[in-house]
């Protein structure tokens, strides 16, 4: 077995780490490149906890190898925002009560951003939909899709919440 | 857990994969998407020696109609299928049937050719392909052959695809006519692999009586299964409620699904008839006789 030396684009920062193949990107990221903001909750594909951005889409980080992903984009959470301020779906999910531990938040933040980005219209159904591979153990849901609904109203354009 | 350590190599070009495999052989393994081998990988369940990393060929990833047949390259995400307006325009079944599929965030990364070659019979694809009588291309480096889906799905886990071969293409023939196609699958949360499901089209002739109707039950049997004797009991029959449900009992008689901690076998085969039931109910609501349809169109 070889070891690679492998760059990942994380948060629009290159990371360069020599690797052996079988590293999981989601150690890449919290070892290698020091991102603990991505939990990993079962390792095998079902929690959700470890979900990142690949290119721009939700993808389980634990599911991938980090040479699958060399070359490529990968947005987690702390590439959220790039203020000091919250992203808005950040602050409703306080505002919210959308976490208690938080231990899932990170996974549900990076599964939601892309679904109201590409959504044509936000719809409970479209949130649960988009949160069905993401577990959490405190919240019971209704507080995270109550919080997507008010995220969702504070990005709307301007002017479409004049009309 | 973690991977147990191998080689990697990500493939430039179809050949090449091809190649390394001939070369290789059982010692290793083609890694698509990695949806289904990542976890087996973590797990220790598979501990080949290479990966040949298929993911990143373009040349495999498509989806375009040619003289009414639907291809589909085996890199293609199956998100992208998903997407595709010509898949659902053509072949409403297979929109549904991915809808089912896992998660948004497993769509994304898991490709068509891998959930196929997978061959899990609780999974949507292969369902999808054994209703729709897709034919697989798969090639080694001495050449390339078609499988039916009917010869593909061997049992449990094992495609007809060889050590050496790779699946290349999933073409999915036009739909009669005029067919109605459904497809209806339970599972106790959205994204799940199913408890059970059914996969059916339902052509009609000119007087509005089933020909040639096609059912295939998920989650039934070691691989997709095509409940023949449900079909013939249709075959020439008006689609009424009472020939459906009739048609339905038949299909769940036909199975004898395993029982495991999520439903007992005779849980399983009641729930495959109500679903049968309710997928022919919808196909039957949607077919039109062939000719009706042109002077609709
Ligand atoms: C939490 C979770 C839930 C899921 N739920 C579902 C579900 O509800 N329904 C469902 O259908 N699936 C489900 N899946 C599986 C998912 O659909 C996988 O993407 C799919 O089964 C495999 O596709 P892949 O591209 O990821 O293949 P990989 O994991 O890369 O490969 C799978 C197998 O196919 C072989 N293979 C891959 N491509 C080829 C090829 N071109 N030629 C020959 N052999 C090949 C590989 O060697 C391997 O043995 C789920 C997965 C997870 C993690
Ligand atoms: S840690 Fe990746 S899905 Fe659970
Ligand atoms: S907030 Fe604790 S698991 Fe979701």
């Amino acid at each position: 077995m070889t070891l690679s030396t492998i760059t990942i684009d994380i948060n629009d920062q290159a990371y360069r780490a020599e690797v052996e193949p079988r590293r999981l990107l989601s150690d890449f990221i919290r070892e290698d490149a020091g991102l603990t903001g991505t939990h990993v909750g079962c390792e095998h594909g079902v929690c959700g906890a470890c979900t990142v951005q690949l290119d721009g889409a939700p993808v389980r980080s634990c599911l991938m190898l980090a040479i699958q992903a060399e070359g490529r984009s990968v947005r987690t959470v702390e590439g959220l925002s790039d203020s000091p301020e919250f992203h808005p779906l950040q602050k409703a999910f306080l505002d919210a009560h959308g976490l208690q531990c938080g231990y899932c938040t990170p996974g549900f933040l990076m599964s939601l951003e892309p679904y109201m980005r590409d959504a044509d219209e936000i719809s409970e159904q479209g949130i649960r939909e988009a949160i069905a591979g993401n577990i959490c153990r405190c919240t019971g849901y209704q507080s995270i899709v109550d919080a997507v609904q008010i995220a969702a109203n504070e990005m709307r354009p301007q002017e479409d919440a004049e009309r | 857990m973690k991977p147990a350590p191998f080689d990697y190599v990500r493939a430039t070009h179809p050949d090449q994969a091809l190649e390394l495999l001939a070369t290789a052989g059982d010692e290793s393994k083609l890694l698509a998407g990695g949806q289904s081998l990542i976890p087996m990988l973590n797990f220790r369940l598979a501990r080949p020696a290479v990966l040949i990393d298929i993911g990143r060929l373009g040349e495999l990833s498509y989806i375009n109609r040619q003289d009414g047949t639907l291809r589909i390259g085996a890199t293609t995400r199956q998100a992208q299928l998903e997407r595709s307006k010509l898949a659902s325009a053509g072949w409403p079944l297979l929109a549904r049937a991915i809808g089912w599929l896992a998660h948004p965030q497993i769509r994304s990364v898991g490709t068509v050719g891998g959930s196929v070659a997978h061959a899990d019979p609780a999974a949507e694809l292969p369902v999808a392909c054994s209703v729709l009588e897709a034919r697989m291309t798969v090639a080694s480096r001495s050449g390339k052959r078609e499988i039916s889906a009917d010869d593909f799905f061997v049992t449990h886990l094992t495609s007809a695809i060889e050590a050496d071969e790779m699946l290349l293409e999933i073409a999915i023939p036009a739909a009669p006519d005029g067919a109605g196609q459904s497809f209806v699958e339970y599972s106790r949360r959205h994204g799940d692999f199913a408890l059970g499901g059914a996969a059916v089209v339902i052509p009609l002739d000119a007087q509005g009586r089933c020909a040639g109707v096609r059912i295939t039950l998920m989650t039934a049997a070691p691989v997709p299964w095509r409940a023949r004797t449900a079909e013939k009991l249709l075959e020439g029959e008006l689609p009424g409620a009472q020939q459906l449900a009739a048609a339905a009992k038949a299909a769940a008689s036909e199975i004898s699904p395993t029982s495991d901690i999520h439903g007992g076998s005779s849980y399983r085969k009641a729930l495959a008839q109500t679903l049968c039931f309710q997928a022919l109910t919808e196909a039957a609501a949607m077919a039109t006789p062939p000719d009706v349809t042109r002077v609709g169109k």
